[in-house]
């Protein structure tokens, strides 16, 4: 089976022989996935604020970069390289990360990136995708090679049993009277079993692009349903896109529950992703808490 | 110009090699500013750019008039460059450390298109203090980005110096150098002509005048 690390370099390799504006950043990690022939292929080495530096370089030579390293090296060590060296030189680039917040939890705190889409918020102009299914990676790719905006796109082990379709706002799964749950990227299928367990009579929605954030798709969802409560369940750092929802729901009193990697505490247990998972109720028994205590009554 | 003294001696310190390099080195005018095949100058040290901000004026690149009200509300000039506001500046600068890397990258840039394009790019001594630069410098040897010239502006910034001079730092990775005095202008120019099929770090010394 395809995973979509496997899909992103498959895709990759096909707009690299395809399109000469394409080229590829790596420091070191997945950098065999690449022709190391093709002299738009540049492998820096495990220098991440240079591998920024050089995409934007590139950038302002007319390519179009992909920036790729594993998620903390590839947006925490060189953030202000993403702010400057894109954003600020306004320049276009797609970031590609593998890892997620805990995709392999055995390998630490050093390799956990919960807190990569919140730092992207930071800064202006960034579309960030976040796909829950390999066939979601390769369309949300190759739209993004086409463009020159800037944009950040989140792949994980973790994904749902099915694709949807990507590119077109949020994405209804099932309706309801009670509410409405917003799943993002890998977080559906977990969302829908914890929905059914509860029997619980809300409206989800499914989203594999968190910015720019499909206002209008939450609002209309909200003003099907009798109440104007809304649960955000995010792969990330939790109430990563809740200032969002309440932008969106401005005008009408409205309730927000927001779930995700919890901030108050550092783990430093090891395990599973799933053991993460339950220590961050992010798993269908937390996630169905979550459900039946929110939309109570 | 006034209102920057902090970086005055920065901007006095680079203002000989700026001129030679728009007088009498780059490839560049306000006409071929946007031309894919133009030498491109990015100004990595951009602390004190008002020696820059005279330069480009005084080649056309920005109106002479605006350096009067510059760091204003609406001037486009400020204490740090900004590419998108300012004619003519490839990079927006001000933290340290960024421009050497970038321009790696356009430099490789350049030689994925063909271009006869150069990238030259100025940066401090104090500012070689950033461990990006030093990524960079790594960098720029093992993928023989020959068509890449740093300058750095060596006014004995740097917190505890370069043991064994700047030069030899550039050269222990495989870089050609040259060493000269920032303020002769005939030795700049020879200096930033001569031919190098390596990526080529020019250090020009400027003694402290204060």
């Amino acid at each position: 089976m395809t995973t979509m690390r496997q899909a992103f370099v498959e895709t990759v390799n096909d707009e690299i022989a395809a399109d000469p504006r394409i080229a590829v950043v790596t420091a070191v990690i997945s950098s065999n996935e690449f022709p190391q022939a093709n002299e738009r292929v540049v492998d820096v080495g495990i220098r991440e604020q240079t591998m920024v530096g050089v995409a934007s370089g590139l950038a302002l030579a007319g390519l179009r970069p992909v920036v790729h390293s594993y998620a903390p090296f590839l947006v925490e060590r060189p953030y202000e390289q993403i702010k400057l060296d894109i954003g600020h030189q306004d320049v276009g680039a797609v970031f590609v990360s593998i890892g997620a917040s805990y995709d392999d939890p055995a390998w630490g705190r050093t390799h956990q990136s919960p807190g990569d889409v919140a730092l992207f918020d930071t800064l202006p102009g960034w579309t960030v995708h976040v796909p829950g299914h390999p066939d979601e990676v390769t369309p949300l790719l190759r739209q993004a090679l086409k463009e020159d905006n800037r944009v950040y796109v989140r792949l994980s082990l973790h994904e749902n049993a099915q694709a949807h379709p990507v590119g077109e706002g949020f994405t209804t799964i099932r309706h309801g009277k009670r509410g409405v749950v917003l799943a993002v990227g890998p977080m559906l299928d977990r969302v829908v079993k914890a929905v059914e367990s509860e029997n619980a009579d809300v409206t989800v929605l499914y989203a594999a692009t968190v910015r720019p954030f499909d206002s209008d798709g939450l609002r209309k969802a909200v003003r099907d349903t009798d109440h104007a409560d809304v649960m955000l369940v995010e792969p990330y750092l939790e109430g990563t896109s809740s200032h969002l929802v309440s932008e969106t729901l401005q005008q009408i009193p409205h309730r927000v529950r927001s779930t995700g990697v919890k901030r108050h505490a550092e783990l430093r247990n090891y395990g599973t992703a799933e053991d993460h998972d339950a220590a961050h109720d992010l798993d269908v028994v937390g996630l169905g808490s979550a459900v039946r205590s929110f939309f109570r009554g | 110009m006034s209102g920057d003294e902090k970086h005055e001696w920065a901007a006095a310190s680079t203002l000989d090699v700026l001129w030679v390099l728009y007088d009498k080195v780059l490839n560049v005018t306000p006409a071929t500013a946007d031309d894919p095949d133009r030498d491109r100058f990015l100004l990595s040290k951009g602390h004190g750019p008002m020696a820059y901000y005279a330069v480009l004026a005084e080649k056309g690149f920005i109106d002479e008039s605006t350096l009067d009200d510059w760091t204003s509300w609406d001037s486009p000039l400020g204490q740090h460059p900004d590419r998108v506001l300012v004619r003519g500046a490839e990079i927006s600068s001000g933290s340290l450390g960024h421009g050497l890397p970038i321009a790696v990258g356009t430099a490789i840039g350049q030689r994925i298109a063909g271009s006869r394009g150069r990238t030259f790019v100025l940066v401090g001594d104090g500012e070689l203090d950033e461990g990006s630069n030093h990524e960079a410098i790594a960098v720029a040897a093992r993928l023989e980005v020959a068509n890449l010239t740093t300058i750095v502006i060596d006014n004995q910034s740097a917190m505890y110096g370069w043991p064994g001079g700047i030069a030899r730092r550039f050269a222990v990775e495989g870089w050609q150098t040259a060493e000269i005095d920032g303020r002769d202008h005939e030795a700049v120019f020879a200096a930033l002509t001569a031919p190098h099929d390596r990526p080529y770090a020019v250090v020009a010394k400027i003694e402290r005048s204060y």
